[in-house]
């Protein structure tokens, strides 16, 4: 180092990880095991059962939002990085829908495209994360070389994606998928996929320069650029990632209903956001963790099936969700003021 | 003409007190104003008498704004005597100001863009028709009379997104005199002008003069003081310096009054060998911000480059390192040219580049110590299949921390609990870690404290001693003299000049840069 005989080498009082702080991840846990305990107990009174000591309901519960859950993993990444993804859910349903057509069998008269079935199973699937990726990599672009703001560009994608979901079978449902397809959706496939996904992603974003860039870009992108980064290319990386991974829920998504429907995925977006922002991603960007959002995933998956469990309308589920957002939401911005003073 | 002017100018002789006086508009004595870690202005004092213009001027970081924003209302003064037509007054506002008649008119202007000029100058005391709607009609009119007055030629059915700055400029300041102003504070208002605009809103600060108005007018160009003030006042390091009229005014006095500072304060420039030609520079130009910029630097040469503020400085140190790619002009590193039309460009010939702003563009703040050094080299040296070997490239950045003496309880500290001298400090390991060849340097002792400042300047030295070659922005006038071999001074876009070491002293660069 042509440098290193600048001044004189004081020790730096390094301490191996400086002041000893609980991780965030560490709080939204208790948060999930809170939410879960008062299910427990109103479970006793209400029901008179436990919530939690039935595998089965969990095996269901996390099934559920498995999903949303994949989806989450890529949404998260972009908003460390600064950005917003609303066009998930409708991607979710263009990859079920064509996916499902890859994957018909003979047997079925009327099958979208009747040359092409019985297929072996990685064709749907992979035409499917192809699908993905390419509306992925057409949200990157779009707002690399327009600079038009990520919530527009992805809501354009939204709209179109959606659309063109509907106009590939006008509308019909796809059906009488191939068995081996239908595996992707069965069991407990759905949730090996999300968590294998999250680990993949989180060992990523932890130690690789792909997601050392992340956290810079959306901590500061004048500064990441400054620093020698190619924002505009990494922007496109991570939204084609984000792609990729609606693509595979959609796929899964597809598998499980053993069927492609234009409405699958709605609203799945705005989950997929809720479990990162609830996971403790800061929607400023530069802040959050995979492990958060996969808490902030099985949050929003004790809430669902508590109140299934409870027995009480579907309804008051929603409005939970939302007010558990939005105080996500607040407790994010609190800690950030107070971090600073 | 100017019927809007009230008889505000109080008789005040009958208060018992002898020192106010009462033909004085605003009388600030005494005043004393700290920011954390600074003194922004002390025992400051000015006089405004109305009916006249009286100039501001002094270098970057003189004390003007502070006072500007004290007389506006924007912060209140730590302590001093502030009178308003010989009355003491405390300002709670900008708009407690306004209503006392002290009307500011800002250098960014603050128009709401997508509302006509009517509707700008009346915000919030609409007139009102009997159905408690806006009465357009009324507003309109009341406009277009106010426009008369001061002889503005502008329809007040336009929106503001439509006018040219000096015309925003113009509705700045009717909405001032819609206020009844008696008091307009200007920030260098020619900054964005044409010189046929300046003649026009001379033509108009002279009828608000006739009509008793007082004008502050901070300004940075020398040649406005004698066609447009009356009384100029001189302000330096935060301390009110001297205050005079303009008919006995002597240019050089008055840069003298600016700068009057020694240079002893500062580290000198270790003897460094100057070798070969490092970068060079030829016809550089970025449309519309500067044009025709060519120098060069050598090995082991500091090149201080100093200017004022909009004179072009970190704009031509943008576009070396391809933030803002040339439209003309050449860039030669060691013999060869290169388009540099992006920061990784630049880094790939071994360029580094310390931007102006630590927070806009340098710190991650929310980030660590350890993950803001070393974002700059995640370059394949210490990268494996895209995995950073974490392990030795902290153990990088903990001697770099250790070498400038980043002072933190950790290295994994965020760097927004810094001091700005340790992140400045952070920022320099970040680009001494990509070991530069050429080093560009934007005001990189800026707001940190003496003895920080101190060690960036043995720093800056150590490394020119060890064949880097540097270029070093700095609006601190000492700074450039004691670490410069050669000095390059900008004004307007330009390089008016690149002085040798030994000819440079505070009024030759002055001259150049505030012509």
């Amino acid at each position: 180092m042509a440098i290193a005989n600048i001044g004189t080498v004081d020790k730096l009082d390094k301490g191996p990880l400086g002041k000893f702080r609980v991780p965030a991840e560490a709080r939204i846990f208790m948060v999930l095991l809170g939410v879960a305990l008062i299910f427990e107990i109103l479970g006793w009174f209400l029901v008179g059962q436990s919530f939690l000591a039935n595998k089965e309901r969990l095996l269901v519960m996390i099934l559920q939002v498995s999903v949303i859950g994949i989806i989450a993993v890529g949404v998260t990444q972009i908003i460390i990085m600064g950005g917003i993804d609303l066009s998930s859910g409708s991607v979710v349903a263009l990859t079920a829908m064509v996916s499902a057509s890859l994957a018909q069998t003979s047997e079925f008269g009327r099958a979208v495209f009747p040359s092409l079935t019985d297929l072996p199973m990685v064709v749907p699937l992979l035409s499917g994360l192809v699908v993905g990726l390419a509306c992925g990599l057409l949200n990157g672009f779009v707002i690399a070389k327009t600079a038009i703001p990520p919530f527009i560009a992805t809501l354009g994608v939204m709209v179109t994606a959606r659309g063109l979901a509907k106009w590939y079978t006008e509308g019909e449902p796809i059906s009488m998928l191939s068995d081996s397809y239908a595996e992707i959706g069965s069991g407990v496939t759905p949730v090996l996929i999300f968590l294998g996904v999250a680990a993949l992603f989180h060992v990523i974003l932890s130690y690789t320069r792909y997601g050392k860039y992340t956290y810079a870009i959306g901590a500061n992108r004048a500064a990441a650029r400054v620093s020698g980064i190619n924002v505009n290319k990494h922007l496109v990386v991570v939204y084609a990632v984000a792609g990729l991974l609606s693509g595979l829920a959609g796929v899964v998504t597809s598998a499980r209903a053993v069927s492609g429907q234009a409405g699958m995925g709605m609203m799945y977006e705005l989950d997929a956001i809720a479990a990162a922002v609830i996971g403790g991603t800061s929607l400023n960007g530069g802040l959050g963790k995979i492990t958060g959002t996969v808490i902030g995933v099985l949050i929003l998956g004790v809430v669902t099936s508590g109140f299934t469990f409870l027995r009480i309308d579907a309804y008051y589920q929603e409005i939970v969700k939302g007010v558990i957002i939005v105080v996500a939401v607040v407790a994010d911005q609190y800690r950030q003021r107070h971090r600073r003073s | 003409m100017l019927s809007l002017a009230p008889e505000k100018v109080v008789a005040a002789g009958a208060a018992a007190t002898p020192q106010p006086e009462a033909s004085l508009l605003i009388e600030v004595e005494g005043v004393r104003k700290t920011f954390p870690g600074v003194v922004a202005l002390d025992n400051a004092s000015f006089r405004l008498r109305p009916g006249t213009v009286h100039a501001l001027m002094g270098e970057n970081g003189a004390g003007k704004s502070t006072l500007m924003k004290i007389l506006a209302g924007v912060q209140p003064p730590d302590k001093g005597v502030f009178r308003l037509r010989g009355r003491d007054i405390v300002l709670k506002s900008p708009l407690d100001a306004l209503e006392h008649g002290i009307a500011m008119i800002h250098q960014e202007l603050n128009l709401m863009p997508y509302m006509s000029v009517a509707e700008n100058i009346w915000i919030r005391r609409e007139p009102l028709n009997r159905l408690g709607m806006v009465d357009h009609g009324r507003m309109n009119q009341m406009t277009r009379e106010l426009l008369q007055q001061l002889s503005i030629e502008l329809d007040p059915e336009s929106n503001i997104i439509d006018l040219s700055i000096s015309a925003r400029q113009m509705v700045e300041i009717a909405k001032a005199v819609s206020y009844d102003s008696d008091v307009l504070i200007m920030d260098e208002p020619t900054s964005a002008l044409t010189e046929h605009e300046v003649l026009h809103l001379f033509r108009i600060i002279r009828e608000l003069r006739a009509a008793g108005k007082g004008i502050i007018y901070i300004t940075h160009k020398m040649n406005e003081l004698a066609e447009i003030a009356d009384e100029v006042t001189v302000f330096r390091d935060g301390r009110y310096i001297g205050c005079m009229q303009t008919e006995r005014l002597e240019r050089d006095e008055i840069i003298r009054m600016m700068v009057g500072r020694e240079v002893t304060e500062m580290f000198p420039k270790e003897a460094a060998e100057i070798g070969g030609v490092a970068l060079k520079v030829q016809g550089l130009t970025l449309d519309g911000v500067f044009s025709d910029v060519s120098f060069e630097v050598r090995q082991g040469e500091i090149l201080g480059v100093a200017g004022l503020i909009g004179s072009g400085r970190s704009n031509v140190a943008e576009t070396l390192f391809g933030v803002t790619p040339a439209s003309a002009g050449s860039i030669t590193v060691f013999g060869k040219e290169v388009a540099v039309d992006s920061p990784q460009v630049a880094m790939a010939q071994g360029m580094a580049f310390l931007t102006e702003d630590r927070k806009d563009t340098g710190c991650f703040l929310n980030l660590s110590i350890l993950e803001n050094m070393q974002i700059a080299v995640l370059n394949d040296d210490h990268v494996t299949a895209g995995f950073v070997r974490q392990k030795a490239i902290d153990q990088l950045c903990e001697s770099m921390a250790a070498t400038l003496r980043v002072k933190a309880p950790g290295l994994y500290e965020r760097v927004e609990n810094l001091s700005g001298g340790n992140q400045q400090k952070v920022l320099i390991g970040r680009w001494l870690l990509t070991n530069p060849r050429i080093l560009i340097l934007d005001e990189p002792t800026r707001g940190i404290d003496v003895g920080a400042k101190a060690e960036i300047h043995r720093l800056v030295s150590k490394l020119a001693g060890q064949g880097v070659a540097v270029i070093m922005i700095s609006s601190e006038l000492p700074e450039v003299l004691g670490m410069s071999d050669r000095i390059m001074v900008m004004h307007g876009g330009r390089v008016t000049g690149i002085l040798d070491r030994s000819e440079a002293d505070q009024v030759s660069i002055m001259q150049l840069a505030a012509r």
